[in-house]
């Protein structure tokens, strides 16, 4: 039997349609996606992310852990509560997730990674920490609600009621320990403004149906995929795995190459393949004809295979196919899609294609 | 629960056929295929003048979530399809009995209808599915 998050009962009354999502049983909407995708750009919407690992990590030596564990530079975290978005390679370069570290305080840090990745994630996590003294907990104790859109704060502070006190002052890409029972953090997957509430698997409920209350509509997986498509954020398993490196994913920025001394796990690798110059890089594509692009779709440039997609879905906002897809690199901004037997031309573009709310292609 | 119309013929794969005055039939997708492709996005229609035998793949309909082939319920010529579709593909999730039909179809066998799956059936094999 599958798991079940500790809002299950609450998307059954909603009338979700339940699918499996690695092992989990989720929600994928509650009628219809292309809402729930417009609800989000255009008001507020939440999601129920539980099936996310939450990780706390602590001891004196966290710093100097996730310094050699990410891709990203820890570093770049200079005042309490701030998060960054990296890579966890191995030595290969390769990626073995994506994930948000919260820089909690100085001798506690907290990263949220991929469910899929969950067992994969903490084994690695657990053996390079060997060699640092550290107390490396994963908190299934706790439940995750992500709440996104234009009013996603104003009425989730509604929801939150005094809880909310203060909150108006948390930055992009900062987190708060609003009190023992609650963690807002203002970050999300949908390329709008709003937060992820970290809070105790038995209050889960209580802080749905109140934000239910002050007009939070809930949205699916569904929604939530067509939404990072369009803000240009990568799906791990789908967009990179294990058989790619962040430069050949879209994902350069990602990477903290100085200082130079900083000797990250890939590091090397990744040195080698930058100074070579990358084969492959991954692109935004806008279909330009009629039809849907879907993963996996082959792209053809100048007449030759040249890549595939890797997550192609239509764009509610903009009313056509989009995707990403891994093409050689140098290719031009024309090519084909090979969408059911038929060549339909695609414009390259680079993502994002929708932030807050607005195209931006 | 899925609306079955009782006055409807169906199909395995989920398409329903009404019997036309003039011996047309029209077909489009069940309450219970929509329901399950989720949100339309785009539909390929067969031509006009087009003739397909008996489960012959002739129309495409495609969600946010996946594609899915519609199959020819009866041997015949296509003689109409749903303009109205190409802009509104949701017509098919809102309305999927009328506003979102997909082609009318002259079978070239005018008994052929009877010999289609009626409601009770059809009923009978979306709760077997579900």
């Amino acid at each position: 039997m599958n798991k079940r998050t500790p809002l299950y009962d609450m998307h059954i009354a909603a009338g979700a349609q339940m699918v499996d999502f690695g092992g989990w049983d989720m929600s994928l909407n509650y009628g219809s996606q292309i809402e729930e995708h417009h609800q989000v750009r255009k008001d507020a919407g939440m999601f129920d992310v539980s099936h996310m690992t939450i990780v706390d990590i602590h001891g004196e030596q966290v710093r100097p852990f996730l310094s050699r564990l990410l891709a990203n530079d820890v570093a770049r975290l200079k005042s309490p509560g701030k998060a960054l978005y990296s890579c966890m390679l191995n030595e290969e370069g390769f990626v073995l997730d994506d994930l948000i570290v919260y820089y909690m305080n100085d001798s506690w840090f907290r990263l949220v990674v991929n469910s899929a990745t969950r067992e994969k994630d903490l084994a690695w996590i657990a053996m390079q920490a060997i060699a640092f003294d550290l107390e490396i907990k994963e908190r299934d104790d706790l439940t995750m609600i992500a709440v996104q859109g234009p009013n996603a704060r104003s009425k989730t502070h509604q929801a939150l009621g005094e809880r909310a006190d203060g909150l108006d002052d948390l930055g992009v890409f900062y987190i708060r320990e609003v009190d023992e029972a609650l963690a807002v953090a203002r970050t999300g997957y949908t390329g709008e403004d709003g937060y992820e509430l970290m809070l105790p698997v038995g209050q889960a409920s209580a802080l749905w149906a109140a934000l239910l209350e002050a007009g939070v509509k809930p949205c699916g997986l569904g929604a939530r995929d067509t939404l990072r498509l369009e803000a240009g954020m990568n799906l791990y398993g789908s967009d990179m795995d294990e058989s790619v490196t962040p430069l050949e994913s879209g994902l350069d920025w990602t990477v903290a190459w100085e200082p130079q001394e900083r000797n990250f796990i890939g590091r090397q690798a990744l040195e080698k393949q930058r100074d070579a110059g990358v084969t492959h890089k991954l692109v935004g594509l806008v279909l330009q004809e009629r039809g849907v692009l879907r993963n996996h779709q082959k792209v053809i440039v100048d007449g030759l295979p040249a890549g595939e997609i890797t997550s192609g879905s239509f764009s509610p906002t903009l009313g056509k196919a989009i995707a990403f897809a891994r093409i050689k690199a140098g290719a031009g901004d024309k090519c084909k899609v090979e969408v059911r037997g038929r060549l339909l031309a695609a414009e390259v573009v680079r993502p994002p294609f929708v932030r807050n709310g607005k195209a931006c292609i | 629960m899925s609306n079955v119309p009782q006055e409807l013929r169906y199909t395995k794969t989920h398409e329903w056929i009404s019997l036309n005055e003039d011996g047309s039939v029209t077909v489009g997708i069940t309450d219970h295929a929509q329901h399950l492709l989720g949100d339309l996005v785009f539909v390929e229609l067969p031509e006009v003048g087009d003739t397909f035998a008996e489960g012959d793949d002739c129309a495409v309909v495609e969600s946010v979530k996946a594609a899915s082939d519609l199959y020819c319920p009866l041997d015949g010529e296509i003689i109409a399809h749903n303009e109205a579709l190409a802009d509104a593909p949701e017509l098919i999730n809102q309305d999927p009995y009328a506003e979102g039909w997909i082609f009318k179809l002259q079978p070239d066998d005018s008994g052929a209808y009877d010999a289609l799956m009626d409601a009770d059936a059809y009923s009978e094999l979306i709760a077997e599915q579900d």
